[in-house]
């Protein structure tokens, strides 16, 4: 039983905790991601978050997203009562050879960023035809 | 999460009151019931100034016209629905981690407001709903004579 352990796979972390300069609070966006014939198609939930508050970067196979948020409170109104906090977004994704860098699109819509990943020509399916002799 | 009386951070709490209640409030978090329980959704924050309060909810990738809002004396109710991504012919999921379908969500508000003056915004996926008190409901200065 303890040697089948050994062998366990461990789920990836960050190597090393990275310290922000902004002391808030960062927040995992919850995304779907779809895959359509000729693309992966990524929703992130990223509330407070517009086109110029949102960041795609991708270097080499690793995709990261994140969103700063300004949540500033309201002037004259002191808050009462708070179910959840206001933070900025952070997510990390590999990606596969296969995505075409240069068009990859992204679009924020109501707090939702979402992530159009090309696949390269040449990884897009091909169909072999299968013949009898 | 809360019960129904929200607005016990008033001037004249209780401290002992208020000890015992994080204390309770300790012990459910810890003994991980809580995860068996939905939370209700949308989660909402709220700013209370003289003459209005500010409710706020994160709604991301919602249609604001599926968004509908009743105020009832001083009772504000939050509903709607998100649609999920429709999905084509030769399309499926990797991962779906976003949640789809129908909430409701009521609030008790400090104080009756004034129904007809409530306004609602939706903006990157936040909806900002400001609820003037009603002018009944507000509190009126007495002024004490000598005689």
């Amino acid at each position: 039983m303890d040697k089948a352990m050994e062998y366990q796979k461990k789920p990836a972390t960050t190597p090393v905790e990275m310290e922000r300069t902004r002391n808030r609070r960062v927040y995992v966006p919850k995304v779907d991601i779809i895959e359509t014939p000729d693309a992966m198609v990524l929703y992130a939930d990223m509330p407070g978050t517009d086109e110029n508050s949102v960041e795609v970067t991708v270097e080499k196979n690793v995709l990261t997203i994140a969103g700063t948020v300004n949540g500033k409170g309201f002037e004259g109104r002191s808050m009462a009562y708070a179910e959840y906090d206001v933070g900025d977004y952070e997510r990390v994704f590999t990606i596969s050879d296969e995505v075409d860098r240069d068009r990859i699109e992204a679009i924020v819509k109501n707090g939702v960023l979402k992530l159009v990943l090309r696949k390269a020509p040449h990884a897009e399916a091909k169909k072999i035809t299968v013949r009898t002799q | 999460m809360f019960g129904p009386a929200l607005w016990r951070f008033g001037g004249t709490a209780d401290p002992l009151q208020e000890m015992q209640r994080l204390q309770r409030e300790m012990n459910r978090v810890f003994s991980g019931l809580d995860q068996a329980v939905s939370r209700e959704t949308p989660p909402v924050n709220a700013w209370v100034g003289e003459g209005d309060v500010i409710v706020t909810a994160e709604l991301p990738g919602v249609d604001p016209a599926n968004v509908e809002l009743s105020v009832v004396g001083d009772t504000l109710t939050i509903s709607g629905s998100r649609e999920p991504e429709a999905l084509k012919e030769g399309e499926n999921y990797h991962r779906q981690e976003r949640s789809y379908g129908r909430f409701t969500r009521s609030l008790q508000l400090p104080f009756h407001v004034e129904t007809a003056k409530v306004e609602a915004r939706y903006d990157r996926g936040i909806l900002q709903i400001t609820l003037p008190r009603a002018e009944a409901d507000k509190p009126r200065k007495i002024s004490v004579k000598s005689e």
